[in-house]
């Protein structure tokens, strides 16, 4: 088993957040994991990415320019990584900031979610990685959702534990989704 | 069994500096390598030891000799330029048989340069850097792991031979994640230090110096040094060989390139063409036997760099005179992705692939 996955959007959207409950997960699965984030000038607003390799055997190169998926969280990131996805990938992306038109390249599976809507309807905009998380998990299959519910007490900052049932239900809702084509 | 932990290169290495029973490190900040002095900022203390944000480079390197010289492990990280006002320090370290340990995370060069991944330091860690007739013990770590392992060993082979020892690592080995166990696999080994200065009270005096005046003893020193040299060459080679016994092709490569070598290197296979890896992890000592037998066998080999060949010329001296050897370099930041290397791979293997 191995998979590929390129994440990416503007800082603030949770984009490492999502990264590191997927690779936590992958770990307590016994799988290995390479995490390599985007670094320069991370703060809120600026470019935020990350690169996750998931594999059962020995995990040579962190890097990778055929992802076999990428979850773009919004224009700049289609971009940059529309055309990187590998024949027959998927490309997830926020479909409340990016233009549907732009995610279509013939030969990969483009999921159109409209994740500040679907968020803001479960009472914050900021479970908007979460709607993209789920999907995720329901469209690559590496992962269940039981998995990550596993982990999220661990990734959660104490801070912010008051956040997870809210955060799972996201998550949920982004399985369904995705179970059922688009938002 | 310990569970793993994803954890960042940087602070794999810092965390591995105080379990090999690091209690001073002195340092001033420079990306790519900041994690670690704030990584120690905060934990350090915890354990006893003493954190200080030195001054400059040279304060720091300075600082370092003043704790090895009184037998305690200690130990500073920079990056480019600050290595460079470093190497009067750590030739002193080599000339007066300090041991101490020395990271430099790497960025982009010559200059200030930027804060990209690269490999550009090899030949200033490994051939020299400061002054005089010496050598570092240079580790070379490969995954988040070897950050934490190798640093304990860095230690350790410092102290055991009484030199200066440095790990250099790119920004992706520093900063990127895997899961990694953050206890040492073996205890953590502490030599006697009968030279070190503790206060003479009750023995007699002792002296750490690197200034030898008289008729032939400076040379009586340098051949002492020199067979010390010779003893570390012989005894710690370390080195990863993968898929080597039906190889055509050899690819030799350390830190980042290696990685991505590796993935190169199964897809070369899926398509039937025999490549294998040698990985130096010690780059002094350089796995030159290694390099000869295999390089002797297989006929071909080609180094991967993240710089313009420095690596590449040791490997042409190791490698055996018949030894067909290409060369593959990503200088100033950029950096090969497998594709790249399976196009070297197979340019490498020309017509002559069987």
């Amino acid at each position: 088993m191995y998979y590929d996955v390129i994440m990416a959007g503007f800082g603030g959207q949770g984009i490492q957040m999502i990264s590191q409950i997927v690779a936590l997960a992958a770990i307590r699965r016994g799988l290995n994991v390479t995490y390599l984030p985007s670094y320069g000038v991370e703060k809120r607003g600026g470019r935020t990415n990350v690169t996750l390799v998931i594999a059962d055997e020995e995990i040579g190169s962190m890097v990778t320019n055929h992802p076999k998926c990428v979850i773009a969280m919004d224009t700049i990131a289609v971009d940059k990584y529309r055309d990187q996805v590998a024949p027959k990938g998927l490309l997830i992306a926020n479909a409340s900031l990016v233009p549907e038109a732009m995610l279509d390249r013939g030969d990969i599976v483009p999921l159109a979610l409209r994740c500040n809507e679907e968020a803001l309807a479960l009472g914050s905009v900021k479970l908007s990685n979460m709607i993209a998380l789920g999907a995720f998990l329901k469209k690559s299959g590496i992962l269940g959702f039981d998995d990550v519910e596993a982990v999220m007490d661990e990734v959660t900052p104490e801070r912010l534990k008051n956040t997870i049932p809210a955060n799972l239900e996201a998550i949920r809702r982004g399985i369904e989704i995705a179970a059922n084509g688009a938002s | 069994m310990t569970e793993k932990k994803l954890t960042k290169g940087n602070i794999a290495l810092a965390e591995g500096a105080i379990q090999a029973g690091c209690r001073f490190y002195f340092g001033y900040p420079i990306t790519p390598q900041n994690d670690i002095p704030e990584y120690l900022a905060r934990n350090l203390p915890k354990h006893g030891g003493t954190f200080i944000p030195a001054e400059s480079e040279i304060a720091s390197i300075n600082m370092v000799m003043g704790a090895a010289a009184s037998g305690k492990r200690a130990m500073t990280s920079s990056s480019g330029p600050g290595i460079s006002l470093m190497q009067e320090g750590i030739s002193y370290l080599a000339g007066s048989e300090m041991p101490a340990v020395i990271v430099n995370i790497m960025r982009c060069g010559p200059g200030l340069g930027g804060i990209a991944p690269t490999q550009g330091d090899y030949n200033q860690a490994v051939h020299g850097g400061g002054h005089g007739d010496y050598r570092n013990i240079v580790l070379a770590p490969g995954s988040v792991q070897e950050m934490f392992d190798l640093t304990i060993k860095a230690f350790e082979l410092a102290d055991r031979y009484r030199n200066p020892a440095m790990i250099i690592a790119d920004a992706m080995i520093g900063q990127f994640q895997e899961p990694c166990r953050l206890t040492p696999e073996k205890p953590v080994e502490f030599p006697e230090k009968p030279w070190a200065l503790t206060g003479r009270r009750g023995r007699e005096p002792r002296l750490l110096k690197s200034l030898y005046l008289g008729d032939y003893e400076q040379e009586e020193h340098n051949l002492f040094l020199k067979q010390k040299y010779d003893e570390i060459q012989e005894k710690e080679v370390m080195v990863e060989m993968q898929h080597l016994d039906d190889a055509e092709l050899v690819i030799i490569a350390f830190g980042t390139p290696a990685r991505v070598a590796k993935t190169a290197i199964a897809m070369a296979r899926e398509e039937g063409l025999k490549v294998g890896l040698i990985r130096p992890i010690t780059l002094f000592p350089f796995p030159s036997q290694q390099i000869l037998e295999h390089s002797r066998r297989v006929g071909k080999v080609l180094v991967v760099e993240m710089n313009t060949g420095q690596m590449v010329r040791d490997v042409r001296i190791a490698a055996h005179k018949d030894a067909e050897i290409s060369f593959y370099g990503r200088p100033g930041g950029g950096f090969p992705f497998p594709d790249d290397v399976l196009a070297e791979i197979k340019k490498a293997l020309g017509g002559g692939a069987r």
